[in-house]
């Protein structure tokens, strides 16, 4: 199963699916054929795209829509917000290459504000996959709930057996003493191969797949925080808006604090390039994730010396 | 159009321009670009849309987007003439206690999707229209915009993809007031040749004086203009239509009239003899 059998799937079994697309059909190709006239491609206009997709959720359909990260988010936002988030239409927001798989693009193309801009709506709902498999669990819920919804797609191949999904619930893979990692989307493999290097270095360290960024599960959070070691942030967004930001608010509104590493883009956009050279650029490989922990928890960093090998990402848009 | 209907039409389009002078006080409201539309709105309402306030949720109905979310007294008006809403709520105007403010929304029965940003509902009601033909419906999907909102990108992108599908029961109607907010439209972003403009980019086209329901019947009757084409209809009109001390002027977009001011108006709609108003205090929102 793949992301667009499971979207096939879906829709043939349920005719108020309909499948959008502003001229991106990386994932949705062979969909026209199969969904004739439920297949509708506006051409490179955002903005219409979501505001035909609010009319026709005002029909009862689910229209999934599918463009770029950035110009969903950015040219067609206040589409979202006054059509969709005002109108609480179900719309459903796939949303390509976003942060780092955008990877040589350029900025122009860095979805890195999106987690901030999407749930600051009022009843948007947002969700960032670890990889294709995290996604495929997730999504059959996210059509289903009556929210609009933005979901950071995700098709990177991972090897974590993820466990069930619900919506608003973090997945925590590993508790550890030390420190722990909360991440979403795709920097979800770093996280583990961080995780892994840093245990060796005799490190308890845990890891928490957010999944589901609003409704956030603030109970994870708040265990992990109280738990007393090093929270990490781990995220591929602007250091304002996102995952670090969240936590400083679920602890502000419980009145508290924790030792907090973020490790996200602070203030700056990305050096574009082959994933594997972004993420060694950045500092967002396994190895400097885990070199950045240590060197925080007072170890030597120099001494993960493991190089994590980066898979290249398959899509150019 | 029979004599009977159009003084029928013509009375009650009086009576809706009474309730758009008086949503003029206390706050005021969109009146220029509110008087402009009433005609239109009364046909449609009054005469054309299979719509009533007991069919407003039948899955065949027609669908009528008010895009120009800022003439709402106008709708309001004609909503409150035709039972869609008690005529006594226009008096909650601007109160916290119900949902009467300066843009149409769904708490009022009748309004089909909130407006007040430009260049929205073109697009919503595409997706209304590629509905429609999805389950094989006859009913229409009109958008009413301002023309002053045809600046709004948004707008032709639409016009672009309306025109791609072929959506034929797709009809958007421009309120032609010659005005925007502040100026004269020629004066800052010239839409002229506007009729050329939409067959340049696939649309069939009629032009129409928006006052005069006999060709306002004439042209939507006629619709769809093509089965391979959606469908414009460009209304002239005149900002401030029944107030001419108010009519085409620039400074005359958004009133907020003293009392004294609102009778004298109200006298004028039937006398259409100008007045002097004594209210020198226009806030150009």
């Amino acid at each position: 199963m793949n992301y667009e059998e499971l979207i096939k799937e879906t829709a043939l079994a349920d005719d108020r699916l309909i499948v959008m697309t502003a001229e991106n059909r990386a994932l949705i190709r062979n969909l026209p054929a199969v969904l004739g006239p439920r297949f509708i491609d506006t051409g490179i206009t955002e903005q219409t795209l979501i505001g035909a997709a609010a009319g026709l959720a005002l029909r009862g359909r689910i229209p999934v829509v599918h463009a770029l990260a950035t110009f969903l988010t950015l040219r067609a936002f206040e589409f979202i917000r006054t059509d969709v988030g005002i109108g609480q239409l179900p719309v459903k927001i796939s949303s390509f290459v976003p942060g780092f798989l955008s990877d040589g693009n350029g900025p122009t193309h860095q979805a890195i504000e999106d987690v901030a801009l999407m749930r600051g709506i009022p009843g948007m709902t947002v969700f960032a996959p670890a990889d294709e498999a995290d996604m495929l669990a997730m999504l059959p819920q996210i059509w289903a709930s009556p929210n609009p919804a933005y979901v950071r797609v995700n098709t990177r191949p991972g090897t974590y057996p993820h466990a069930p999904f619900k919506i608003g619930k973090a997945e925590v893979v590993a508790t550890g003493t030390d420190a722990t990692i909360l991440v979403y989307g795709m920097l979800f493999e770093q996280a583990l191969i961080a995780r892994e290097l840093l245990e060796a270095q005799g490190k308890s360290v845990g890891l928490v797949n957010m999944r589901t960024l609003k409704p956030v599960d603030e109970a994870a959070l708040l265990h992990v925080a109280q738990a007393g070691g090093l929270v990490v942030t781990l995220e591929d967004h602007f250091q304002t808006g996102g995952l670090y930001s969240i936590l400083a608010e679920v602890l502000l509104k419980n009145e508290l604090t924790a030792k907090v590493l973020p490790i996200a883009l602070n203030e700056k956009w990305y050096k574009p390039g082959l994933l594997s050279e972004v993420l060694e650029y950045e500092g967002f490989t396994g190895q400097h994730i885990a070199r950045r922990i240590a060197e925080k928890l007072g170890a030597d960093p120099a001494a993960i010396t493991t190089k994590t090998a980066v898979i290249e990402n398959q899509f150019a848009e | 159009m029979t004599p009977e209907k159009h003084d029928e039409l013509k009375a009650l389009a009086l009576r809706v321009r009474e309730h758009i002078v008086r949503l003029s006080t206390d706050g005021g409201c969109f009146t220029g670009a509110s008087l402009s539309c009433a005609d239109l709105l009364v046909y449609l309402y009054a005469d054309f849309l299979n719509i009533s306030p007991q069919t407003l949720d039948a899955p065949d109905r027609d669908f009528l987007f008010l895009s120009k979310g800022h003439d709402v007294p106008a709708l309001y008006g004609t909503f409150a003439e035709l039972g869609y809403m008690p005529k006594e709520r226009l008096a909650n105007h601007l109160k916290a206690n119900d949902s009467i403010y300066w843009h149409p929304n769904r708490a009022v029965p009748g309004v089909e999707f909130h407006s007040g940003s430009l260049g929205h509902l073109p697009s919503v009601g595409l997706g209304v229209a590629l509905d429609n033909r999805l389950r094989g419906l006859r009913n229409r999907t009109i958008v009413i915009t301002g023309d002053g909102e045809l600046n709004e990108g948004s707008v032709w992108e639409t016009v672009l993809v309306a025109a791609a599908h072929k959506l034929s029961n797709f009809t958007l109607v421009v309120d032609r007031n010659h005005f925007q907010a502040n100026m004269a439209t020629e004066d800052l972003i010239p839409l002229e040749p506007l009729g050329p403009k939409f067959e340049a980019f696939g649309w069939a086209v009629r032009r129409i004086d928006g006052h005069d329901f006999a060709q306002l019947e004439a042209a939507f009757g006629a619709l769809p203009f093509s089965d391979t084409k959606p469908s414009v209809i460009i209304c002239d009109t005149v900002r401030g239509r029944g107030l001419p001390s108010i009519e085409a002027r620039a400074d005359r977009w958004f009133c907020n009239f003293s009392a004294d001011e609102v009778t004298q108006l109200l006298e004028e709609l039937h006398s259409q003899e100008a007045t002097t108003l004594t209210s020198e205090t226009l806030t150009v929102r």
